[in-house]
């Protein structure tokens, strides 16, 4: 009796889940590792539906530079970290939304307090840049910036702004006493190509 | 000296470099999951070959994407082809990049800024 009682509570949270995500016009929700395998299925998932759906090809080719870049960002810097807490373990969240006007990709991932402020400045200092800025940091960072073990040249964000043409929106909420969750959204408009 | 021929697939460039047939280039796309080792065999190749090169050495980039891990390992083989121009050999970059997307002629032209070597810029059509 109980049990029937759980899964029916259970079934109704599913429902409400899903009314949430048509309500938030979420296309694409998953939670769990980040590998190259998913990125790869999340990338040529989105492109089939863009596709289906006409997209411009300016559109497609920036929401999958996009995806690419988010997926990435989760899958490397996670594994940064040697803690065996599943938090660090190269998981995440990741959402693709999209309205009329625009497509929203956006990540969440557990992140070590100490890092708040080097990921808040890079953030900040990329938001503030023309286009003329980034393009110059860019090429700095490509010349300069020396690959981690794992690919990574801190070019990510600075690619995304670029794009994008948009200010990365970014949340950190509080999970522990020393750690975060750190939210990056990231909008590509299907309008102004 | 040998020939690498690697198959394109759907994260990762194909690639032909045939010194013989004087055919270098690299297309599709590019976002392997260890973009280090995946170029390494085109460094290493570069590096041979650069010992002795043949007269004219065309290098073609035909990409419809890449990702930022690979720029660089893309700046890594361009500076190779620069150093072969700076010891005085006959070098040439084509850019190929599709008519309709700027994002990939911008990126040939901040190549082109980066290294000196003669590039070109080469669109297609779809």
């Amino acid at each position: 009796m109980d049990n029937k009682k759980d899964v029916k509570g259970f079934l109704e949270f599913v429902y409400e889940f899903y009314k949430s995500m048509k309500a938030h016009e979420i296309t694409l929700v998953y939670e769990g590792e980040i590998t190259h395998q998913i990125t790869k299925a999340f990338t040529s998932l989105t492109e089939s539906n863009m596709e289906k759906d006409d997209e411009a090809g300016t559109v497609q080719r920036k929401v999958f530079h996009v995806m690419v870049e988010c997926l990435q960002n989760i899958s490397k810097h996670a594994d940064d970290f040697t803690s065996n807490d599943y938090l660090f373990s190269g998981r995440g969240i990741f959402l693709v939304s999209k309205n009329e006007d625009e497509y929203s990709v956006t990540t969440g991932n557990a992140v070590e307090n100490d890092r708040i402020e080097e990921l808040t400045d890079m953030l900040e200092k990329i938001n503030k840049m023309d286009k003329e800025e980034l393009k110059q940091l860019y090429k700095k960072q490509m010349k300069e910036g020396r690959l981690s073990e794992k690919g990574g040249a801190g070019l990510g964000f600075i690619d995304i702004k670029r794009k994008t043409g948009k200010e990365l929106e970014y949340h950190f909420l509080p999970i522990s006493d020393d750690t975060s969750f750190f939210l990056l959204t990231s909008t590509i408009s299907r309008t102004e190509i | 000296m040998e020939t690498i021929k690697i198959q394109g697939t759907e994260d990762t460039p194909r690639i032909i470099l045939d010194a013989d047939k004087e055919l270098l280039e690299i297309s599709g796309r590019s976002l392997p999951e260890d973009v280090t080792a995946f170029y390494e065999p085109v460094l290493n190749w570069l590096n041979e070959y650069s010992e002795n090169p043949n007269k004219n050495t065309v290098f073609n980039f035909k990409l419809t994407y890449f990702n930022t891990a690979s720029s660089k390992l893309l700046l890594d083989i361009l500076m190779k082809l620069e150093e072969l121009h700076e010891k005085g050999h006959d070098v040439l970059i084509k850019w190929h990049y599709p008519e309709d997307d700027e994002d990939m002629e911008e990126a040939g032209e901040e190549y082109a800024d980066i290294v000196d070597v003669p590039f070109e810029q080469v669109s297609y059509s779809n």
